[in-house]
């Protein structure tokens, strides 16, 4: 029996890659939610957790009109890149976004609202920035719980299926992620292959959650 | 100097009554100690100096800034305030060692400074060992140290002290003092401290201002305060007056004096001025003014019997509670030589009789 690995590949590369996306927007997000007030802030809370209720088929369908061909997105993106966005890679980069978001954005900002509001006061009090106070008292305050919701967000994005079939599609070598593999695999009485990729997926995702547990006590 | 007048409300919530601040006071060099109980709005004020919080109206002037005027609609965010700030716990960065700490705070002063203004720090709070540790690996006292010496570090022009000796053993607390005066000889910094402890204004306070359910009720050297306690809840706040129930019978401004009934019994006390004969006072004197002694015949002047409940020890000595609701304060040797007696008679120096 041969396995082709190409569909943890892709996983792990995608996992990468919008977890990246995420940490990088969602940390933005969290401190505007912690720290800000704004008008439309519950509504931006609200949104940013919606795709973890909403149906993988509603989520996708959302993504199909927002980047599909047709749309402005998909439009700038061919302009710019000279291909299609859809039913890609990187399209399924964009569907593990949607999930890897909402539970960083919503851990991040408890753990940012949970550093003792003292040391926030102390810093602003020795002068310090706002951009200072974050980077080099909040955040390091609060290191080991974002980490912790990092490689959350990071197993959560590996495992997607609904969406990125939808906005990616199933083409194998090319955008076959591993959760769309297995569901191939059994589809076409592949037992064996749907087996050893299922205990793969199982055990990365095993590791990554004992590594957020290890995270998440502070040492302080 | 700093001069404060200001203002702020929080409206009734179903789980607290509401609560007004309304203070004027200004603190000059030297230490200035804000005193009352809990919940009397002590740390407000200082939150609303250091511009933690922002004040309904009033206004707020540190030597020529001002540092926040309703009116004008100022409001200086509390990077511009330049007041230092020790907070109860301390608040040091846990993740930064006590070095760091102060080279966070020295960011703001001029490059080439910084790094001598540290070590000058260092040096000055006794901290060059402890320098590379982070603050939980250090002593209580070197927390202390390093908290004052980051909060004194950006030359603030004045430093503001939470209750920073608050929950500290009785060592640790004194080393706190030692700290103080340190910096009350070394640095020209005028000093703001609040506390809710009376012998922590003796200690520091040049200054005291007695604060009450948001307003100041009284303010002058914390000796005087308690010589002449403004009102009856001046007198609760400062703790364990003895508060009597008279009757002016005679005043005499000429010899100074005055004839008090107290129940069936007088007490000669000093001239009252503002009051008139007939006035039912309140009388309030402190314990360790008063002195007992053995009963032998009749009551001399100034003289009320009493018929003692209990004896209490306590660190300063031995307080006597008598049945008439007096408390008297005695040293350990002055009741030995009293305790087999049962019958005995309280002392009142006539001088140190106020009216509350």
């Amino acid at each position: 029996m041969a396995i082709d690995w190409f569909p943890l590949w892709l996983s792990l590369r995608v996992a990468v890659v919008s977890t990246g996306l995420a940490f990088a927007g969602g940390l933005w997000i969290a401190y505007l939610l912690a720290n800000r007030e704004f008008r439309g802030k519950d509504l931006l809370d609200a949104a940013v957790t919606l795709p973890l209720v909403l149906p993988p088929t509603v989520l996708g369908y959302y993504l199909l009109v927002l980047i599909g061909r047709a749309s402005p997105i998909g439009k700038l993106w061919e302009e710019i890149f000279g291909s299609p966005l859809v039913f890609t890679w990187k399209a399924a980069v964009v569907a593990a976004l949607l999930h890897a978001l909402p539970l960083l954005v919503k851990s991040t900002r408890a753990a940012l609202e949970s550093v003792d509001r003292n040391y926030e006061r102390a810093a602003r009090n020795l002068g310090a920035s706002e951009w200072k106070l974050f980077w080099r008292v909040t955040l390091p305050l609060a290191r080991r719980s974002v980490l912790a919701a990092t490689a959350l967000a990071f197993a959560r994005s590996l495992g997607d299926f609904g969406v990125t079939l939808m906005v990616a599609g199933n083409i194998p070598g090319r955008t076959q992620t591993i959760a769309v593999a297995i569901y191939d695999a059994v589809e076409s009485g592949n037992g064996q292959v749907a087996r050893v990729l299922v205990l793969v997926v199982s055990a990365v995702a095993l590791l990554i959650l004992t590594l957020a547990n290890r995270l998440s006590p502070s040492r302080f | 100097m700093l001069q404060a007048r200001l203002r702020k409300t929080f409206a009734p919530k179903p789980d607290s009554a509401g609560f007004t601040l309304d203070v004027e006071f200004s603190a000059t060099a030297g230490v200035t100690v804000l005193f009352g109980p809990s919940g009397a709005g002590k740390t407000l004020v200082l939150e609303s100096i250091a511009g933690f919080i922002r004040p309904d109206e009033g206004r707020i002037l540190l030597d020529d800034d001002i540092l926040y005027d309703g009116a004008a609609r100022v409001h200086l965010a509390p990077q511009q305030r330049n007041c230092g700030y020790v907070f109860q716990n301390y608040a040091l960065f846990p993740h930064m060692t006590l070095r760091e700490n102060l080279q966070f705070a020295a960011e703001r002063r001029p490059r080439l400074e910084r790094h001598r203004r540290v070590t000058e720090m260092l040096e000055k709070f006794r901290l060059v060992e402890s320098a590379g540790r982070h603050p939980h690996e250090v002593s209580g006292g070197q927390r202390q140290r390093c908290s004052i010496a980051r909060a004194l570090i950006g030359a603030p022009k004045l430093l503001l002290l939470d209750e920073p000796a608050t929950g500290l053993d009785a060592p640790l607390r004194q080393e706190f003092y030692e700290a103080l005066r340190q910096v009350r000889s070394e640095f020209e910094t005028p000093m703001l401290l609040v506390t809710h402890d009376l012998d922590e204004c003796f200690e520091l306070g040049e200054e005291m201002l007695v604060l009450h359910e948001g307003k100041i009720v009284q303010s002058g050297p914390p000796a005087a305060i308690l010589d002449h306690p403004a009102n009856l809840d001046v007198a609760r706040i400062l703790g364990s007056f003895n508060v009597l129930e008279a009757e002016i019978k005679t005043l005499d401004p000429g010899r100074n004096t005055s004839r008090l009934q107290v129940g069936e019994f007088e007490l000669e006390g000093p001239y009252f001025p503002g009051h008139l004969k007939g006035d039912r006072v309140r009388i309030g004197i402190r314990p360790e003014q008063l002195t007992v002694h053995a009963r032998n015949g009749r009551l001399d002047k100034n003289q009320l019997p009493g018929e003692l409940l209990r004896a209490v020890e306590t660190p300063r000595g031995v307080r006597l509670e008598f049945s008439n609701g007096i408390a008297a304060a005695l040293s350990r040797a002055s009741y030995e030589i009293l305790r087999d007696n049962r019958d005995l008679v309280i002392q009142f120096p006539g001088e140190s009789l106020r009216i509350l």
